[in-house]
């Protein structure tokens, strides 16, 4: 890399100008690391979908609920392995800013079902055992530092008043995705207690045989209950959670349109900018080549300043972005999953560097294809 | 020896019915016409005439910056008026040291980086590259101010290390297109001492451009060049001798 230095000193020749390009990309990448994580944090239940795993919910919407009969006849649909069922509850600990998921379950299936959350035996039967007893995540234990045994008050947001229950367990996985803040606790404690809606259920979830059936399944079981007072809607788990983030609009579409407005934006700067650093150097450049640096050569230190430009400021738009998730979710709950994930700093960094790269290529083109007669004219 | 009349052979420099053409606005303009030169190795060749007469086109078409509108460039018996783009770069690399008037060193180099510039063209170590720059610019008298900027130097030591950037890399030709043009005598003077040291001690070939009748008198052969033809000169400076067209 013997024209690095070169390369270096010639961003250094008009500091301003290289530093706001940089803080341009630094801004972009940052605002796309952000978004990224926003995506991630709604679309994390998409992506920890099983594929073997189908979601009954009602027809009308989410918030409609099932009858509690509908699981003897799921299970009679073949292919049907298991059944299990949950219900928001969404309650809140102490003040509404403390807001986290939180699910009343059918303690019987929803181990089975759902074998990716661990559980001691004995943590376990000591939650079944307990109607009042509750089952938390790791982030929630650390949020508010609770232990097996502490008992937690919830306010009730729909069914009303002060609940209590007992946290007998602390289910660990191995899975990042997975450990958002959540707590669950038995439908029966719920069903029991409150006024409305009793002997319904928000969805059940549907283990099926084989993945290749899931399609066959979900047809028998909507088939099943048509023309009911409660018609069912049945999708695969991936299909309910991406649904379940898009309530809140098209998050991708809105990432995209963010992000290639926002990339265009850049492109136009950088290029501008690259275009005004070859045109005050167009002497320098026909004495380069006069002296036999090759078409290729020119081609490669012009695209290279524009690149390392996007690297440095794409680098460390990212890197103040994932210093930024570090901190945790900013909404309180509604984000429990907020990181910025490896895979995400690497598409950052690859967009960065790609447009870094057709920001530079025009000037770059211009500067190959420059006659040195023309050029040393322009000294 | 010199000639300009297009029957010499095995010459280093060998130029034959050379024509260039420019295109401005509609007009076609005859900057060369049928230009012939044999120079052998070693010789110092001054070229004066009038203001657009060809002059610097002429050094450009020897050193392979730009092409022939007809006619063949044959140096060190390549034809480099047929070399590609990437071919012609490599030669003028290995061929030719250039010396301008406003001495285009790049700014933000030092002396001692500018110098080193043709040679991370090659494939000469990190150590050899310092060896090499620090001769070039001890021969130039400038070793003291190897690591200062262009900006830190007088037009005379920017020259210089434009003189010792153009002979780094021991090419076989050493172009100056008015190398004195934008000095004071003294130092115009310098400049012309270090380049016919170039010439009588290191048998280097060099073409100088230039209006200076003092300059071009350091010069073996003065050529003189009009609308578009060469006619060499006696030695004391009268034009109108001997013409190339002599033979046409």
């Amino acid at each position: 890399m013997k024209f690095l230095h070169l390369i270096v000193l010639n961003l250094r020749r008009k500091k301003t100008r290289t530093a706001l390009t940089i803080g341009s990309f630094l801004i972009a990448l940052f605002l796309f690391g952000i978004l990224m994580t926003i995506k991630t944090a709604l679309g994390s239940g998409v992506d920890v979908a099983g594929a073997d795993r189908l979601v009954v919910r009602n027809r009308v919407s989410l918030i409609q609920p099932l009858p509690f009969a509908y699981r003897e006849r799921i299970l009679q649909v073949p292919h049907v392995r298991d059944v299990t069922f949950a219900t928001w509850f969404g309650g809140y600990y102490q003040d509404m800013k403390n807001f986290f998921p939180n699910f009343a379950i059918d303690v019987e299936a929803y181990r089975r079902v759902f074998p990716e959350y661990k559980f001691t035996d004995e943590e376990w039967r000591g939650f079944v055992e307990d109607r009042e007893g509750c089952v938390i995540s790791p982030p929630l234990a650390k949020k508010f530092g609770w232990k097996i045994g502490d008992r937690i008050p919830l306010e009730a947001t729909i069914w009303g008043g002060t609940w209590e229950f007992n946290v007998r367990a602390i289910y660990e996985t191995d899975r990042k995705e997975f450990t958002s803040p959540e707590l669950w606790f038995h439908y029966d404690y719920l069903d029991e207690r409150r006024t409305f809606f009793k002997g319904l259920v928000g969805w059940y979830t549907v283990k099926v045989d084989d993945p290749a059936n899931a399609v066959e399944v979900a047809g028998a079981i909507d088939e099943r209950f048509a023309n009911s007072p409660w018609e069912s809607k049945t999708e695969t788990e991936k299909a309910f959670a991406a649904g379940f983030a898009n309530q809140i609009g098209n998050i991708r579409l809105l990432i995209l349109s963010i992000g290639s407005v926002v990339f265009f934006t850049l492109l136009l700067v950088t290029g501008n900018t690259m275009a005004s650093a070859v045109r005050e150097r167009t002497g320098e450049l026909g004495v380069l080549k006069t002296i036999g640096m090759n078409d290729q050569t020119v081609l490669f230190l012009v695209m290279a300043e524009s690149i390392i430009v996007a690297a440095i400021g794409g680098g460390a738009g990212l890197a103040l972005a994932k210093l930024f998730t570090l901190r945790g979710d900013p909404t309180g709950g509604m984000l429990p999953n907020f990181y910025l994930a490896s895979r995400s700093l690497a598409l950052g960094f690859a967009l960065a560097i790609a447009a870094g790269a057709a920001a530079g290529v025009i000037p770059a083109l211009g500067a190959m294809r420059l006659k040195i007669v023309d050029a040393l004219r322009r000294v | 020896m010199v000639r300009v009349d297009g029957k010499g052979s095995g010459a280093l420099v060998e130029l034959r019915s050379l024509d260039k053409k420019y295109r401005r606005g509609g007009e076609e303009i005859d900057v060369l016409r049928g230009l012939n030169l044999d120079v052998d190795t070693g010789e110092f060749i001054a070229f004066m005439g009038p203001s657009g007469s060809g002059k610097t086109t002429l050094l450009n078409l020897i050193g392979g910056l730009d092409n022939p509108s007809s006619g063949t460039v044959r140096i060190a018996g390549d034809e480099i008026s047929k070399l590609s783009g990437r071919h012609l770069a490599a030669w003028r690399a290995r061929h030719i040291g250039f010396i301008f008037q406003m001495y285009n060193l790049i700014p933000v180099l030092t002396a001692f980086q500018n110098v080193q510039l043709p040679l991370l063209l090659t494939n000469l170590s990190k150590a050899e590259r310092r060896k090499h720059v620090e001769a070039a610019l001890d021969l130039v008298g400038l070793s003291d101010r190897m690591h200062h900027y262009p900006r830190q130097l007088s037009g005379g030591q920017e020259q210089r290390v434009a003189i010792a950037r153009a002979i780094v890399a021991d090419p076989t030709i050493l172009l100056c297109d008015e190398p004195t043009g934008d000095l004071d005598r003294a130092s115009g003077d310098e400049i012309l001492d270090i380049i016919s040291r170039l010439s009588k001690e290191f048998k280097k070939t060099i073409f100088l451009v230039t209006h200076d009748p003092v300059a071009a008198k350091r010069a073996g052969t003065l050529l003189h060049l009009d609308k578009g033809s060469l006619l060499e000169c006696t030695a004391d400076g009268q034009f109108a001798c001997k013409s190339e067209d002599r033979g046409r």
